[in-house]
């Protein structure tokens, strides 16, 4: 049975997205025709009557975000989409720009339209530069076909969208960050004195959302908050991008409505673990996020069920381990992924990292101490509450979650001090 | 697969982003990517930089800020095709060392090294997103995965064809 | 204003809205344990250490996070503790532990914080980074093995200067302070200004310590060894002995140099007061003759480094004039060699300045145009300190002691070169009088004191009304120039001072030069001023005797010969040819 839907992604792969009229035989932009006729007012009830949280991460209500920054006074105003998709284990966003750019570009435009900006930025990840000529040209035939430019569809309204290319940095999707590399410098996380909505971009109003929700706004014009709320949960309506990955028969980008779970994704979606291997553990949300122990796996997708048990859907990874992977080694392979992008800026973060990697390279040595498993988690928890920004703060997620649910893992790798006899 | 030459013209090249960009230093990363393009050992020369921090009317520090802090720039010059092996989680659980013993086997050189040829570089990327065909890597810009032995070795003697041929 | 009522440690307190809860805890008498913070600066938080407990799971770093209304803040939860000891080991573990040998040993910030959380045992493993020191200039350090990178360096160089040599570069435990392409200091427009190493909260930029070479000079008894003080350091080198900040210690100064063994104590205040009658007379000239105008004063050596770097076009506006230190050396080897009828390559000229670029300026090819260096070492206030402290000399109680003859008489003109505006209105006073023959009726310009960035002043020289104007600190300094490369610039004199305040908030002077700090010092300069029954430098007596018995006159041959100078430019020369021949050559090979 196919537990995937398909909502958001209904297009994929359903049309050639150098063909602009393909996208409008499939109801393209009727969404955005909605949101003139809607308003900022009616579009924000929309989105509040779906539901739909930020899918960035933090899962906080779209609706109500847009609402509050509409009421920002200022003449130029500026939307940013955030595709710097840099969560290791994540890559539905690049379905999104490589099978429906006009998509997202529908949803800047609904953004522009609400929050009344003219000037839109997407920030793609430099790692998927040979997307980045194609989104060009799926802006190009907008602009030319007026759903997107100057007197937009003879609305009076004008918007524009930048291609602003990524440079290799993971923290560059912390919005900080992201703003700081548009603005010529090093992409290191700034101290937030204002919200982003009053003082983003160049210090101007800017609303910053992930390049799936802005998808999921155009859908949800497009079909109706009421008809998106339909799928997933009570508290946790709508759909969600998965990237499915690891040791798993069929990896790929799926739609899964929330309240699946996470055993139908494995088995159901994904086909199960490869080679015929039991499942040993899954990390969700990428690199930052929890190692999830077998056991879990009747747990639904959906926030309430997730974050009840201290499991955030962050970027919507799902990486399935099996039994062949030791705890230890795996946990390397994130700790080095936090080495090389640490920005280095506060000493958490930066010395955290070296102390933690040092450490685990003991534990994957079979050198490590007794001690070492102390320190490291009191290291993995002063990164936790002092880090500057989230990097830092959620860098010993994995860390900390193995501890606490593969112990025996850490043991076996401490040095067997011999008694002399 | 783009052939790389040299550049006859860095300096007018390099004038004609700047302009592109109005010599407005919040443009400075375009500007640093777009003329590291430029260089066929994909980086960016001192004598480079100094120029555009001179024309933005920046500090040099702050451009070396920029070069240095982002993977994708680069001080130092590379090989001709730089490959980028994920060594990530995911990659990790799909055995990049055994793809990484091939690439250094075929092209006689470890990790971090240029060819002796000056064709390759050998480098270990984050991941690029490329987990549905995972073990992967980059070749410049290419995304080459679900790699075997008989591929890699394909790919490979596929840029030394162009290159040489 | 809106206010904001919290509870801070159990303590109830109304404060107005946009207070930090840093300075909301100081008004409940808690100080906070802060380290990147610095008062003149821009709050950063990246140390970490300034940790409150907001919520039952939440910290915050004090000095960033505004007050709410009905915020309940703990300054030492277990939660709070913890962390912060773990952020402490954690900077701990990547410090060399080598503080009895460090330069800033007893005045380390980072020292602080580790006895006031007695970190006796930590099972980090220590990883230093094993990187080279930086010994290529003349005047300034740094290890950076040491650095904390609380990022304060950046601030002073990139904001407060726009020298913009230091910056943050690579990333986690590659990240590291630097100039570009990790250069030397030498190999950089650094302009040796120091303000770096007033602000390092730690040993990782300092001044280069001379104090070795002085005492191996006087330990010599060939040499005849002499000392000048800049006005600056009298009211400064007492915070070093538990005086408060402003306090006149120059008769203890005297004392302490003479027990350090040195022949003579002289005051740079004597060529300061020569400076002025040289100076005056070039800008007298200048109007006169149709010179380069405006014309700019020469004095502060970090400020010639930054045009001769940053605007080598306007050099021809720079006075010709040496500053006081070079002209005391000058006539050390010449005028005084003559007179103690001492052979000159036997007088070992000290000088005692407030500041780091006046070691570089010392060793300038251009100051030795008769044959000797003008001046042979240069101590800062932080040095001249140590050696006291070194000699086990009281300096709180030392008896008063007067400067030694012929350069120990000096007016109030020159000691208000110390501050910003000083060397202005010390020009103002002669200039006016030398022009109009009149006799000033208050001698007090105002206009040009205090702490604002560019003051202007218009002064009435017979008739012919003039514009000056006054800048310090480099930020100010390029606007100015900016004025003038744009043609718009309608001053006729300008002082510009490299060091934010003057030479009292110079890069050599005592740690902790907050701008409170700096003020006091500028009180205690105007104060000295208004008590000396001199305050005109062409009043001055000893100059005037100068003058007869050796110089002749103002702009004369002699002074053209050791008293002034010309300067070069410095600017990057950018290679363009090399590099576009390399790739006219990576394309023919192809």
């Amino acid at each position: 049975m196919d537990r995937t839907v398909k909502v958001i992604s209904k297009n994929f792969k359903k049309y050639n997205v150098e063909s602009i009229d393909e996208y409008i035989k499939l109801g393209g932009f009727s969404a955005l025709k909605k949101a003139f006729d809607l308003g900022p007012k009616g579009i924000i009830n929309e989105l509040k009557i779906s539901d739909l949280k930020g899918r960035g991460g933090a899962a906080f209500p779209t609706g109500k975000k847009w609402e509050q920054a509409t009421k920002v006074p200022g003449d130029r105003k500026i939307i940013i989409c955030n595709a710097d998709e840099g969560e290791p284990a994540t890559f539905k966003d690049r379905y999104l720009l490589e099978y429906d750019p006009f998509k997202v570009i529908e949803g800047m435009t609904i953004a522009g339209i609400t929050f009344n900006a003219n000037e839109g930025f997407i920030y793609i990840r430099e790692e998927y530069k040979y997307l980045h000529d194609k989104f060009k040209k799926a802006i190009q035939l907008t602009k030319e076909n007026n759903y997107l430019g100057q007197n937009i569809l003879n609305t009076g309204f004008n918007f524009d969208i930048t291609v602003f290319s990524g440079a290799g940095a993971y923290v560059c999707g912390e919005s900080t960050a992201l703003i700081e590399s548009i603005e010529g410098k090093s992409g290191r996380p700034r101290l937030k004195l204002a919200r982003t909505s009053e003082k983003g971009l160049y210090d101007l109003p800017t609303l910053a959302n992930n390049i799936e929700t802005l998808a999921a706004v155009a859908t949800i014009l497009e079909i109706g908050g009421e008809e998106y709320a339909k799928y997933g949960t009570k508290n946790s309506k709508g759909t969600k991008l998965i990237s499915l990955c690891g040791n798993i028969n069929k990896p790929g980008a799926y739609e899964v409505p929330f309240g699946i779970t996470l055993k139908e994704i494995i088995y159901d979606i994904g086909g199960g673990v490869k080679n015929g291997n039991a499942l040993k553990f899954l990390q969700l949300g990428g690199a930052s996020g929890p190692i999830v122990p077998a056991s879990m796996i009747d747990l639904k997708y959906c926030y309430n069920e997730l974050n009840a048990n201290g499991i955030n859907i962050g970027s919507g990874a799902i990486l399935v381990a099996d039994e062949t992977n030791k705890v230890v080694d795996f946990l390397k392979s994130v700790q080095d992924f936090f080495l090389h992008e640490s920005c280095g800026k506060c000493t958490p973060c930066r010395e955290g990292n070296r102390q933690i990697t040092k450490i685990i390279n003991r534990f994957v040595n079979d050198e490590a101490s007794i001690e070492d498993l102390k320190t490291i988690e009191k290291f993995a928890n002063v990164m936790k509450y002092a880090s500057f920004c989230g990097l830092g703060k959620t860098a010993p997620t994995a860390l900390l979650s193995a501890i606490k649910h593969f112990p025996i893992e850490f043991y076996q790798h401490i040095k067997t001090v011999r008694k002399t006899s | 697969m783009e052939k790389n030459i040299g550049n006859k013209n860095l300096i007018k090249d390099i004038d004609s982003i700047l302009e592109k960009y109005d010599f407005d230093n919040h443009n400075l990363l375009p500007i640093l990517q777009e003329t590291q393009s430029l260089i066929p050992n994909h980086y960016i020369p001192e004598e480079v930089a100094k120029y555009i921090a001179l024309k933005l009317n920046t500090p040099t520090s702050k451009v070396y800020d920029v070069i240095s802090f982002f993977s994708s720039l680069s001080d130092k010059p590379k090989g001709l095709h730089v490959i980028q092996l994920c060594k990530s989680a995911v990659c990790r659980l799909n055995k990049y060392q055994t793809v990484r013993d091939i690439l250094e086997r075929e092209l006689g050189i470890k990790m971090g090294e240029i060819s002796d040829d000056g064709l390759f570089s050998l480098e270990y990327t984050a991941c690029f997103g490329a987990c549905d065909i995972s073990p992967a890597f980059r070749i410049d810009n290419r995304v080459y995965g679900n790699l075997t032995e008989d591929k890699i070795i394909e790919i490979i003697n596929n840029y030394r064809r162009f290159n040489h041929g | 204003m809106k206010s904001c009522t919290l509870i801070i440690d159990n303590k109830e307190i109304t404060v107005p809205e946009g207070t930090t809860i840093l300075e909301a805890a100081k008004k409940v008498s808690i100080n906070i344990p802060t380290l990147c913070n610095h008062p003149d600066q821009q709050v950063k938080a990246n140390c970490r250490i300034c940790l409150v407990q907001v919520g039952p799971d939440k910290l915050v770093t004090a000095c960033s996070t505004p007050v709410k209304d009905g915020m309940n803040v703990i300054t030492h939860s277990k939660l709070v503790r913890d962390t912060q000891r773990g952020v402490l080991e954690l900077i701990l573990a990547n410090h060399p532990q080598d503080c009895l040998k460090c330069i800033r040993n007893g005045k380390c910030e980072l020292q602080k914080l580790c006895e006031m959380f007695h970190i006796s045992k930590s099972n980090l493993e220590d990883e230093i980074d094993s990187l080279e020191v930086d010994e290529s200039s003349p005047a300034i350090i740094r290890d950076h093995r040491k650095c904390i990178k609380c990022n304060r360096c950046i601030e002073v160089c990139q904001e407060v200067q726009g020298v913009g040599v230091l910056s943050h570069a690579h990333r986690s435990v590659d990240y590291c302070i630097t100039p570009a392409f990790e250069k030397k200091l030498m190999n950089t427009l650094c302009v040796f200004c120091g303000q770096c190493t007033s602000v390092c909260p730690v040993g990782a930029i300092y001044e280069k310590d001379d104090t070795e070479k002085i005492w191996h000079a006087l330990y010599d008894e060939n040499l005849h060894v002499i000392v000048q003080i800049a006005p600056a350091v009298r009211v400064s080198i007492g915070e070093e002995f538990g005086f408060d900040p402003g306090t006149k210690v120059t008769g203890k100064v005297i004392a302490a140099l003479r027990r350090l063994g040195f022949d003579k104590v002289f005051d740079t205040n004597f060529t300061a007061d020569l400076t002025i009658m040289e100076e005056g007379h070039e800008l007298i000239d200048r109007i006169k003759n149709g010179g380069t105008l405006p014309m700019i004063t020469s004095c502060s050596p970090g400020w010639i480094n930054y045009i001769e770097g940053f605007y080598p076009d306007l050099l021809d506006h720079i006075s010709t004039c040496k500053s006081p230190q070079q002209m005391f050396g000058a006539l050390s080897k010449t005028y005084y060699a003559e007179k103690m009828n001492i052979d000159p390559s036997q007088i070992f000229t000290v000088s005692i300045m407030p500041c780091t670029a006046k070691k570089y300026e010392a060793e300038r090819k251009e100051m030795s145009s008769y044959g000797y260096r003008d001046v042979d070492a240069v101590l800062t206030t932080r040095e001249l300190a140590r050696m006291i402290k070194s000699a086990s000399i009281d300096f709180a109680n030392i008896n008063e002691e007067d400067f030694d003859d012929p350069f120990g008489i000096t007016t109030g003109a020159a000691v208000i070169f110390g501050a910003t505006g000083g060397v202005m209105e010390a020009a103002l006073r002669t200039v006016y009088e030398v022009v109009t023959d009149n006799e000033l009726e208050s001698l007090d310009f105002t206009e040009v004191r205090g702490i604002e960035g560019i003051k202007e002043a218009e002064v009435d020289l017979n008739g012919t009304p003039i514009k000056v104007a006054v800048a310090h600190g480099l930020s100010n300094a390029r606007k100015v120039l900016e004025l003038i490369k744009q043609g718009k610039c309608d001053y006729t004199f300008i002082e510009v001072m490299c060091c934010p305040g003057g030479c009292i908030g110079g890069g050599g002077q005592p740690i902790g030069s907050t701008t409170e700090v700096k003020e006091k010092r500028i009180e205690g300069i105007y104060d000295i001023d208004k008590n000396m029954k001199l305050r005109k430098s062409h009043e001055n007596p000893a100059i005037r005797k100068l003058y007869e018995e050796f110089l002749g006159e103002p702009l004369g041959k002699i002074s053209h010969k050791i008293l002034h100078t010309h300067y070069s430019p410095r600017n990057e020369k950018l290679d363009l040819e090399y590099l576009q021949k390399q790739y006219e050559v990576a394309a023919t090979e192809e």
